[in-house]
């Protein structure tokens, strides 16, 4: 006889409690978007007030939107909070290495060029761990498109500060303020040659899934930020104790400027938040260069 | 609402309407559709689910236009809408 609380049996698994009480249909599976998630593994480990769920959302709509062929289409992440992404998505996909997933990423695309490759991994993976390979991909302009969660903080591992932490932050290892310069991803991008590079927050989520959308479109290294609340890590030690504070002050200190020139786009701890779609060129691919550079190599 | 004049195409103009589903287990209580809700729908409830959160309630069922946001903010995947052969009166005469 198991000890009972509230109806609840401890000697009973969650997923026996859902069977029995008929939540299995509610829990796993009625949601539109339930075709392409492994709902088995809902709810997911984020915490409330999160953003990474509505950046999820976003994509999946937007690659809904996109209709490719869901069979070509292979999500890769690193590790992290954003990480777990590749572990949701009932797609293809590949959880690699810390800060590695843009060289399983560019690996996968040439080997196999039909694919579509997306990375969907954080900032502390990308751009922290990673930078050598973000910076050294977008310089290729490699074919994939990366989409970076940006939350100023190493969420999963309790808070750290890393390289986009925002001069002042405070954080578990910053407790008296920042004071390195941090990256501003989307200059990092821009100017390591990327030829989509746009900024949005979890708040404005529809130009969030129009601009995923141009993004997978884009042949070429296309970057999409996106700025999401992380309470638990950097929210609650900056007066946005929930995740909605975090949106209400996107939603006062965001200003969109499309074309904007990335280097004028540096975030700070209050100030304008700018966000938009700051370049969009055309250049040709790795793949492209290198079959025109053997094609002229062999008519010599 | 009411305007000083009728809108010219307030006869070509059709209003979608929209009845939401909430699934209540999988809410975690960020509260993000009751606050961008643009039709006020939503509110909080007392209600306590499984993991001790406080799932959203439908008030105004009747003022929902279906824009879908609050399907699109969801983090958790909780709440969704879906599109009804009903229509939703904006203009009063």
């Amino acid at each position: 006889m198991g000890i009972e609380m509230q109806g609840y049996r401890l000697d009973k698994t969650m997923e026996q409690h859902e069977e029995a009480e008929g939540w299995v249909d509610e829990i796993h599976g009625t949601h539109p978007m339930d075709d392409l998630l492994r709902t088995d593994r809902l709810p997911h480990i984020w915490c409330p007030g999160c953003g990474l769920g509505t950046a999820l959302t976003c994509f999946l709509s937007a690659l809904r939107k996109s209709k490719f062929d869901l069979d070509k289409v292979v999500v890769v992440s690193g590790i992290g909070c954003t990480g777990r992404v590749a572990g949701y998505v009932r797609l293809d996909s590949f959880h690699t290495t810390h800060g590695r997933a843009i060289p399983f990423a560019t690996g996968l695309k040439l080997g196999n060029p039909a694919l579509k490759v997306v990375v969907f991994s954080g900032d502390g993976d990308l751009v922290t761990i990673g930078g050598n390979h973000f910076i050294h991909a977008a310089r290729r302009n490699m074919d994939i498109t990366v989409i970076c969660v940006n939350n100023f903080n190493y969420g999963m591992t309790g808070g750290q500060a890393g390289a986009t932490t925002p001069v002042g932050g405070v954080t578990s290892t910053s407790p008296y303020g920042n004071y390195e310069y941090p990256f501003n991803v989307s200059a990092l991008a821009a100017a390591s040659g990327a030829v989509y590079v746009a900024r949005w927050t979890v708040l404005h989520a529809r130009r969030l899934e129009r601009s995923i959308h141009e993004a997978l479109l884009k042949p070429g290294f296309s970057l999409v930020e996106i700025i999401s609340p992380c309470p638990t890590g950097f929210g609650r030690r900056h007066k946005q104790r929930e995740g909605l504070d975090t949106l209400h002050y996107y939603h006062e200190h965001g200003v969109i400027k499309h074309g904007a020139d990335p280097r004028e786009t540096d975030i700070g701890l209050s100030g304008a938040l700018v966000e938009g779609k700051f370049v969009d060129l055309d250049k040709p691919t790795f793949l492209e260069q290198r079959s025109r550079r053997l094609a002229q190599a062999l008519e010599k | 609402m009411k305007y000083w004049r009728e809108p010219l195409d307030l006869k070509d103009i059709r209003v979608p309407h929209g009845v939401i589903h909430i699934l209540k287990e999988r809410c975690k209580g960020c509260g993000w559709c009751i606050e961008y809700c643009p039709r006020d729908v939503l509110a909080p409830s007392d209600e306590i689910n499984t993991k001790g959160y406080h799932p959203p309630h439908v008030v105004q069922a009747d003022a929902c236009v279906s824009c879908g946001l609050c399907e699109l903010l969801c983090p958790e995947f909780a709440i969704y809408v879906e599109e009804t052969e009903g229509e939703v009166v904006l203009y009063e005469r």
